[in-house]
């Protein structure tokens, strides 16, 4: 199957700055694909030439089999997208503002009025739907955002910073909402966010991207295993009580092959492996008359691979020049 | 499904009317459209109970060759204690552009509504064409309304036959009035492109405005004492060369444009708007014009006027087009 989103090569600067670098990305129906970076990153940028909303430098984007400079008018059809900026009309209540999106997008006024309170029903705004958006608050004109996105009914939604500026509960909701509807339709989602945990809890995939260039695309797994294959996975064990003996545990583990290191302090126990030998650990342990609390395996989240390509970039183009991502804490 | 198995074809209207019907909606709902429009209907009510008080003596005048045109009177008769109506719109009808179209395109890209709408398979063009179409619309009907409104108090107040040329003149008047209108309004939205902030905006244009209206006529005239030698070494046509000079250097201000152009319809009499010398006016009979000749020397004026507000306007379309739409 084609990819629904296919760019090649895609550059844009202004002025003497790259905003964009030669950005290649194929996107398949269906999937939610998580765009990454920092703010100025040119995740902006990108979604405005996928829109046809900017001329590229140079390099093609191809979205639902058209050309995005020649046939902008045919993608904005079928693709929804939502700014990161997002505003509406104050003087006109959340369901105008919505017919008229929807009518602008040459819809008959009987499916008008059927479609405008599904969606809102879906997004959950149909008791303020006859409120005006000056009384709005973040989260709701976020969920009208979506709404306006969803009525016309669309192939492909694009989020630019989707959760921007509302509380971590709205969030959580926004994106298991954004995750039901990519599911329940075969909506495709390319979402944009400088914020790891919310990409991390539903995108199938992401791509991180800094000082407009792409650095790494995959699933989560793909993108840890690539990064910290060689450093192994890390299991804490934390026991009821201090060990009667530490010399003694050390010993038995010393003979595993497996474990490259092992941490003693206190009653946690920190193991480094090659590879997956948890239960085998566990057993000796329980063998050795110990008892065990708890057993956590350390994952590498997005954090972690974040900060890697940060600092992965850094060591690039540190000449002196001042990172302004080097503070961003994950 | 039984609906889409009807044969009824739905009309569904243009992005283009959709955008310009909200427009007009969202203008004639705001408070400034409306305090403005109070401002005009009340200098407009003002000066027409001045013109029909003074209708007797205004139409009895013999002495003044345009006395017999009632209509016209009602517009710009008066007995000196307010000036007439065409002059008064020629300061209220660029407030009226300005305030409709200072913020069209700053206050919408601000707002972030602007990113939303040109997401949407809308083509850009079609935005700025709304922003534009809309108040020409409100202006349009607002003004020929007023002048309708007018003929027919006249009428019923008097019980005089209008004159065809009447109306056609008052038309005339009237249309000079929405190309003035529209020169101030696309000038403002041009504004409302290259700067960011609607204050900003709002004072740029209201700034030329007021040069234009205020300190324009008084820079001339200083100009004028300035570089002018003294009249009395100067013959006749060097003198008359001179004044044709210094009119059309004026007539670069819009407002000369309108006034005389406006003048010119409503005053029949008005047979040349620069200096006509002894030799051209001897014989001549004070007498009306006929509508043809008048708009014949009003013609340069309002084609200066479409040709500003054009420019004007073509700017603000190549301006947008061009512009980065991300905020």
């Amino acid at each position: 199957m084609d990819p629904i989103i296919k760019l090649q090569e895609l550059s844009k600067r202004y002025g003497s700055q790259k905003a964009v670098n030669k950005l290649s990305l194929e996107i398949n129906r269906g999937e939610i694909f998580g765009l990454l970076g920092p703010n100025g990153a040119g995740k902006t940028t990108s979604i405005l030439m996928m829109l046809g909303l900017t001329e590229p430098d140079s390099g093609s984007a191809t979205v639902c089999g058209y050309d995005a400079t020649r046939n902008p008018i045919l993608i904005k059809r079928k693709v929804g997208y939502m700014p990161d900026h997002l505003g509406f009309y104050p003087q006109m209540t959340g369901l105008e503002n919505l017919r008229y999106i929807a009518r602008l997008n040459g819809l008959d006024e009987a499916i008008i009025n059927q479609r405008t309170s599904t969606v809102l029903e879906i997004v959950g705004l149909k008791d303020a739907a006859n409120k005006k958006t000056s009384a709005y608050s973040r989260g709701m004109k976020q969920r009208l955002g979506l709404a306006d996105v969803l009525i016309k009914s669309p192939e492909v939604i694009i989020l630019d910073e989707p959760t921007l500026g509302i509380d971590p509960a709205g969030v959580k909701e926004f994106l298991e909402l954004i995750k039901r509807l990519s599911s329940q339709h075969g909506l495709t989602v390319l979402l944009s966010s400088h914020h790891l945990h919310h990409v991390q809890q539903v995108c199938d995939r992401v791509g991180i991207f800094v000082e407009g260039e792409l650095l790494a695309q995959g699933t989560l797994t793909d993108l840890s295993r690539e990064l910290f294959g060689n450093t192994g996975l890390e299991t804490l064990i934390k026991l009821a009580s201090i060990p009667k003996s530490i010399d003694h545990l050390k010993s038995t583990f010393a003979s595993y092959s497996a474990i490259n290191a092992l941490d003693i302090s206190g009653e946690v126990l920190r193991f480094h492996t090659t590879e997956d030998i948890t239960p085998k650990i566990i057993r000796t342990i329980i063998e050795s008359g110990e008892d065990i609390l708890s057993v956590s395996k350390k994952e590498y989240g997005l954090d972690e691979i974040y900060q890697r390509y940060f600092e992965y970039s850094n060591s690039k183009t540190s000449k002196g020049e001042s990172r302004h991502f080097k503070n961003i804490q994950p | 499904m039984t609906d889409s198995n009807k044969l009824i074809i739905p009309r569904i209207p243009s992005p283009f009317k959709v955008m310009a019907s909200k427009e007009i909606t969202d203008l004639i709902r705001s408070w400034r459209f409306m305090l403005l429009l109070l401002l005009v209907f009340f200098t407009f009510a003002a000066s027409m109970y001045i013109g029909v008080s003074n209708i007797r003596t205004v139409f009895n005048n013999t002495q003044d060759p345009d006395h017999a045109f009632l209509y016209l009177k009602l517009l710009t008769g008066g007995d000196g204690s307010m000036p007439p109506f065409h002059i008064l719109l020629s300061f209220l009808a660029p407030l009226l552009g300005i305030s409709m179209g200072f913020d069209a395109i700053n206050t919408e890209m601000n707002a972030g509504t602007l990113t939303r709408l040109i997401a949407q398979p809308i083509y850009r063009d079609n935005i700025l064409l709304a922003k534009i179409y809309s108040p020409i619309v409100i202006t349009v009907t607002l003004f020929f309304s007023l002048s309708l409104l007018m003929i027919g108090s006249g009428l019923l107040i008097t019980g005089v036959r209008i004159e065809p040329q009447e109306v056609i003149r008052i038309m005339g008047f009237t249309l000079t009035t929405v190309v003035y209108i529209s020169f101030y309004l696309s000038l403002a939205i041009l504004f409302s492109i290259i700067f960011r902030q609607p204050a900003t905006s709002a004072l740029s244009v209201l700034g030329i405005w007021l040069f234009f209206t205020v300190f324009y006529p008084m820079l001339i005239n200083l100009a004028v004492k300035a570089f002018m030698p003294d009249p009395a070494y100067l013959t006749q046509s060097q003198l008359m060369g001179y004044n044709e000079l210094i009119l059309n250097i004026l007539r670069i201000a819009p407002n000369q444009l309108y006034s005389d152009a406006a003048t010119t319809l409503l005053m029949p009499s008005v047979r040349s708007l620069g200096p006509m010398s002894m030799e051209q006016l001897s014989g001549a009979i004070p007498a009306p014009l006929p509508v043809k000749e008048s708009l014949m020397i009003v013609w340069p004026q309002i084609s200066g006027m479409i040709a500003f507000s054009v420019a004007c306007f073509a700017l603000a379309y190549y301006l947008f087009m061009r512009r980065e739409i991300r905020s």
